[in-house]
């Protein structure tokens, strides 16, 4: 552990490379705030520290093509405080804002929370429900991949060896969307996630839901983008009956366990409940925007 | 040995120390700069006694690598008195019985000057969710977040 | 011998003040200095190895590899630490045996619980002594463990002591068992009384261990010279008990040991007892070098005290006019891996609050595989009144009784006889509940999933041995040094106060601090809400003791005989009649003058405090239960306490809302988990949830104040009390919000949905 190197580059290119020599011994670092503690409890050991804070270009935030791009080390207090993409997406933002304490959400970035790739994560099912884009970048070049398809188990990504996530590209947001993002905990602050739901969602002009996205967080071994309860709103008014639908869609899309944080029971009811009210949170949104 | 020759400010002061990639920034401030203040509570961001502000953004000091702090702009608990003046929230802290072990005090002082600094006229629900990353297990918060509510309306000077 | 000061009223000028706290300014600026703010030169960094199994045999310990790594200067053992005979000792609120506090600090035959130290090593650096922990080769054979106390009781249930009898049982068991002693309190006949109830309500409850989660680790920092001598650094709630307790296990003359107290950020109970410091000592004596030793969280968690997980049987009877006719109580407490829980503390409050004829309380204490329990605050008595307050209510229901009518038709009163021994001499219970009952909070309207409930609770506080000194400087100001850790409460507050009023001067003219262990006679520990009342004791002892020399002094220089001489607003003054005229001298005339008339002016008290003040309490709560999510929120939350005197009513309020809201934890989401393997899954505050500063509401206290007789200010003990109802009034208040009754702690969401599941169920 002390003889662990730690190293800042300037440029994309300079963190590959080091990546690329490093035999998969080295960890990116963005916040660090996932990263120190393990390192600090033993479970991880690396070599090589990459410090990604300091490459301009993943610290920014634009408007490219009528979508956002924020880049993957941009901080949660960064994305929260940046009121256009606040109010493009105040569902991401919903998500972004339950990643810790304020000093967590100070360092910690959205990249990590990605490829940390814990079931939990607050910001995951809310960028999934997005419909976020995450571009990578390796020594084989470049490409985009949707957010649910980058963790696939706990502490597991599906990059390849020198892969870095750079940035999350958000699509246009048509008129008349919202989103929200509703976590369960015990507190109301500080915990992880015993249930995330995601919902984004976007109306004609008569008020029917002609697209939708939901996700679930905690209660499989990675997020779940759920189609089926996307499903049960698509075509409706998003009335109680619709809403009743994604709830029991939501519920059976769980594949929950018994843990410290919750029971596979509860997973299953409060993911449903859950769903429904980010529903509803996401369809005022939606409306108020008109 | 890879030891880190860093430079930065704490409190306005130049400092430069020497670390290892693991040593925190938190280590850094107490076993190298014998700043003390600054308490760890729990070593994972989970109590916030080790806040500090890292260039006017308050973070957990046990969460940011000393090697990070190379030239930026420290602000901890020794640094928040001007001069012979406590500053209004610590002065208010005393006022209202704020405190008692203390060991949290550090942490809150520095966690509540930050909200201030964003947001001079906090609702009490405010002040409670800006403060949840600072647990204190004596006071109850009671007499916190009057404190903070007291602090903010003198220095909105009313 | 033991010592009391008897109330007088008297017109007070500092006492029930509000002055700013001594230790204040250096808190807010960092300043203060905590146990781990201590280093010496040359120190070296001391840290433990720790089981990985919840109980096991050791086979082996082979530390060869460690002592080899450059760096290391010592590694101890079992082999370090003499063998203990069984001796016990006062330690906190509880009783240590010594037998067993030697294999706590460090395993010998076995270890009893995930987290139990089995060795130790000082290197140069925190990261080599760490990276030698992992090169000790320790060799376990893996037993069965239990950690349920239900588990434990069973016959076939996994030993910890094969040598374990359970004392207090007729005949002496023939097999060894966990369940260590059992107590029987008993007043009246329980059966007699049950056969006059017209309502009979029984229950059972269950909880889970709980931490005292103070912030700050324990930590500590120990020198050891060639000479035999050491100095000792340490955050505890009695420093003389710290150095009682490591001469003994270190076989050390108790003058070799000195003990100087840090700030403590925290203890609640949870630093009563010595866990690092031998090691510390030790380690030193071995390495020949400063050790400093600071535990992580995950160590905190794993291995010092947290209180019991209990069982309890509550069974009670009433009248249709709702009169109390008998109770009987079955605690079965964790001890965790040694015998001493609080069971016998929470059997003596679990029906205190009410006069009855006929009561019974069977309490057993169960050794299983946790750490040992330490005390927190109230040490056992939220567990069983989370029983007893949960009955009544359901009686009180039951009978369409106002919750607080029907306390106080029951309610104790001066000349009540408890059921476990004294009968109260004055008493506040009655007066708690009437205001609680005339309080706006009390009749404030409810929205819908709303309900309020409401609870009490009661606690002893102690006395016990005490020192106090007080030197009073050639400028008229006063230092006063107190043996009884401030346990942050702001107790040296509280007795300059005492101190300023006594002597009739400002109290920032007395200066307060604490005495290290060589600087005065022994002074027990800050438990039981003793400070306030047994070091106020001690510090009035003592002023008064330089008032009578500076009477004597005043006398000789103006001639005059002493009983002329009368000390009044800071001043000796003729004490008027025949007895003669003189100039009146200040403090500080006196103090001037005092080197050349006979020399410095100081007074001392050693005394051994009697006649502590019962507490009581009444709390209620206003709650919301989200009944698709089973969470539960507190919306509102009252505290009435009598606290005999509020020498410093802010302090005292922090009491009644630190209490408060310890409490709201408690009830609401603290818990040890336990996985399969006996391995703690929760060492660390994201997963053991202390309430944060949004979950919870401004906590409104009332203070009353009914004199303790005993106390020349009339103080009660305040700081353990306000723990007691906050769980029993949650669950009185969810019972009242949505109609069903909680009997498990933590009332978390998933157990929480689970009941309003299950009673849907029920009805459908």
């Amino acid at each position: 552990m002390s003889d662990m190197l730690y190293e800042a580059p300037g440029t994309l290119r300079a963190a590959l490379a080091l990546l690329s020599g490093a035999n998969g011994k080295a960890r990116v670092m963005a916040g660090g705030t996932d990263l120190l503690i393990q390192m600090r409890s033993g479970r991880i050991e690396p070599e090589l520290l990459v410090d990604i804070k300091h490459i301009p270009d993943l610290r920014a935030i634009a408007l490219k093509r009528g979508g956002f791009q924020f880049g993957s080390a941009v901080t949660c207090m960064e994305l929260i405080e940046h009121e256009a993409f606040a109010r493009a997406w105040p569902g991401v933002i919903d998500g972004v804002k339950l990643i810790g304490s304020i000093q967590v959400k100070g360092r910690a970035t959205v990249g990590g929370n990605v490829c940390n790739a814990s079931p939990a994560a607050d910001s995951v099912p809310a960028l999934i429900a997005a419909g976020a884009l995450a571009r990578i970048v390796g020594p084989d070049g470049k490409r985009d991949v949707p957010v649910e398809d980058i963790p696939t188990g706990p502490g597991k990504t599906s990059l390849a060896s020198g892969e870095i996530v750079v940035s999350f590209i958000l699509p246009k947001r048509l008129p008349r969307s919202g989103d929200a993002y509703l976590r369960f905990i015990p507190r109301t602050e500080m915990d992880i996630a015993v249930v995330g739901a995601g919902v984004n969602l976007t109306l004609d002009r008569r008020g029917f839901c002609t697209l939708a996205r939901v996700s679930l967080g905690a209660v499989a071994e990675r997020a779940l983008l759920v189609s089926e309860a996307a499903a049960a709103l698509v075509g409706t008014k998003v009335d109680d009956a619709a809403l009743r639908q994604l709830a029991a869609a939501a519920s059976a899309a769980c594949r929950p366990i018994d843990d410290k944080r919750g029971t596979k029971e509860f997973r299953f009811k409060v993911a449903g409940v859950l769903a429904r009210r980010a529903a509803e949170i996401a369809l005022q949104r939606a409306g108020r925007k008109n | 040995m890879a030891r880190h020759h860093v430079t930065a400010t704490v409190n306005g002061d130049a400092v430069e120390f020497l670390c290892e990639t693991h040593q925190t920034l938190l280590e850094v401030l107490r076993d190298e700069l014998r700043l003390t203040g600054t308490k760890e509570g729990c070593g994972t961001g989970d109590c916030g006694a080790c806040t500090v502000t890292l260039d006017g953004r308050m973070v957990c000091s046990c969460l940011v690598l000393g090697v990070e702090a190379e030239g930026k702009a420290i602000q901890t608990i020794e640094g928040m008195a001007v001069g012979r003046d406590l500053h209004p929230l610590q002065q208010k802290f005393l006022e209202h019985a704020a405190l008692q072990c203390g060991i949290c005090t550090p942490g809150i002082l520095v966690a509540a000057r930050s909200l201030l600094e964003r947001n001079p006229d906090p609702t009490a629900s405010e002040v409670r969710y800006w403060l949840a990353g600072n647990l204190c297990r004596c006071t109850g918060y009671h007499k916190i977040v009057e404190a903070v509510l007291d602090a903010a309306r003198e220095l909105r000077g009313n | 011998m033991s010592t009391m000061i008897k109330y007088e009223e008297k017109d007070l000028k500092v006492v029930g003040t509000r002055p700013l706290r001594p230790d204040g300014v250096d808190k807010v600026t960092g300043r203060a200095r905590f146990g781990a703010d201590y280093s010496l030169p040359g120190q070296l960094i001391g840290k433990v190895l720790r089981s990985p199994h919840a109980h096991a045999r050791i086979k082996s310990i082979d530390t060869s590899k460690a002592e080899a790594l450059p760096g290391v200067k010592a590694v101890v053992t079992r082999d370090d630490f003499a063998e203990m005979p069984v001796e016990f000792a006062l330690s906190g609120e509880l009783t240590v045996n010594f037998h067993d506090v030697t294999r706590n600090m460090m395993a010998r035959e076995k270890v009893y619980y995930d987290g139990h130290p089995v060795a130790a090593v000082a290197a140069t650096s925190e990261s080599i002594a760490r990276k030698a922990l992992g090169l000790i080769e320790v060799e376990y054979e893996v037993l069965p463990h239990v950690i349920d106390v239900l588990e434990a009781m069973k016959p076939d249930a996994p030993l910890l002591h094969e040598e374990q009898y359970t004392e207090g049982v007729t005949p002496r068991p023939d097999k060894p068992s966990n369940l260590a002693k059992r107590m029987v309190f008993s007043r009246g006949d329980v059966e007699a009384g049950f056969r006059q109830a017209d309502v009979i309500i029984e229950r059972e409850f269950n909880t889970k261990p709980v931490h005292q989660g103070y912030i700050e680790p324990q930590a500590c920092l120990a020198s050891y010279t060639e000479d035999g001598q050491a100095d000792l650094w340490t955050a505890s709630q009695g420093h003389f008990v710290i150095r009682s307790q490591c001469a003994k296990v270190l076989q050390m003359e108790v003058s070799k040991l000195r003990v100087m107290p840090t700030e403590l950020g925290g203890g609640f109970g949870g630093k009563n007892n010595i866990y690092n410091e031998p090691l510390a000592i030790a380690l030193s004596r071995k390495s020949h070098r400063p050790v400093k030793m600071v535990m992580t969280r995950e160590e905190v968690f794993r291995a010092t005290g947290p209180t019991s997980g209990a069982n309890v049987r509550i069974k009670m009877g009433c009248t249709r006019d709702g009169r109390i006719t008998a109770a009987h109580a079955e605690l079965n407490f964790q001890a965790g891996a040694f015998p001493g829980s609080s069971v016998a503390m929470a059997a003596m409050c679990t029906f205190t609050r009410y006069d009855l004829e006929h009561a019974r309380v069977v309490a057993n204490d169960v050794t299983v595989n946790r750490p040992k329990v330490a005390a927190y605050r109230a040490p056992g008595a939220p567990i069983a009144v989370f029983g007893v307050e949960s009955v009544i209510d359901e009686m009180a229901k039951k009978l369409g009784i106002d919750p607080i009518e029907f306390r106080l038709r029951n309610a104790a009163r001066e000349g009540t006889q408890t059921y476990y021994g004294p009968k109260f001499g004055p008493i506040g219970y009655v007066q708690t509940l009437e205001q609680a009952r005339a309080h706006p909070h009390y009749s404030a309207p409810l929205g819908p999933n709303q309900g309020r409930g409401v609870a009490t609770g009661f606690w002893f506080n102690i006395g016990s041995e005490t020192s106090s000194t007080i030197n009073v400087n050639e400028d008229g100001t006063v230092t006063l040094m107190i043996g009884t850790v401030d346990v942050a409460g702001g107790s040296r507050a509280a007795m300059a106060m005492m101190v300023a009023e006594e002597l009739g001067i400002d109290v920032d003219k007395v200066r307060p601090i604490i005495g290290d262990t060589s600087s005065m006679g022994f002074n027990f520990i800050t438990a039981g809400s003793r400070g306030t009342f047994a070091s106020g004791m001690a510090c009035v002892a003592a002023t008064r003791q330089a008032i009578d020399k500076l009477r004597q002094r005043v006398a000789q220089i103006r001639e005059v005989p002493v009983e002329a001489v009368l000390w009044k607003d800071g001043h000796a003054v003729p004490a008027g009649g025949e007895a003669g005229q003189f100039a009146p001298m200040s403090l500080a005339d006196v103090a001037k003058v005092a080197g050349r008339t006979g020399g410095t002016i100081a007074g001392h008290a050693e005394i051994n405090a009697q006649g502590a003040g019962p507490g009581f309490g009444t709390h209620i709560v206003d709650v919301e239960v989200d009944k698709q999510t089973g969470l539960i929120k507190i919306l509102r939350y009252t505290v009435v306490q009598d606290v005999g005197k509020a020498i410093h009513p802010a302090y005292v309020e922090g009491q009644l809302q630190g209490g408060a809201v310890q409490g709201i934890g408690w009830a609401l989401n603290e818990e040890y988990v336990y996985g399969d393997d006996g391995v703690l899954q929760n060492p660390g505050f994201l997963d053991y949830r202390v309430p944060v500063a949004s979950d919870v509401p401004f906590i409104d206290t009332v203070i009353v104040e009914v004199p303790n007789p005993n106390h020349p200010y009339g103080v009660r003990g305040c700081g353990e009390v306000p723990i007691i109802a906050p769980m029993a009034a949650i669950a009185n208040a969810v019972e009242n919000a949505i109609g069903i009754r909680l009997c498990e702690q933590p009332m978390s969401p998933p157990r929480v949905l689970k009941a309003i599941d299950d009673a849907a169920g029920a009805k459908a």
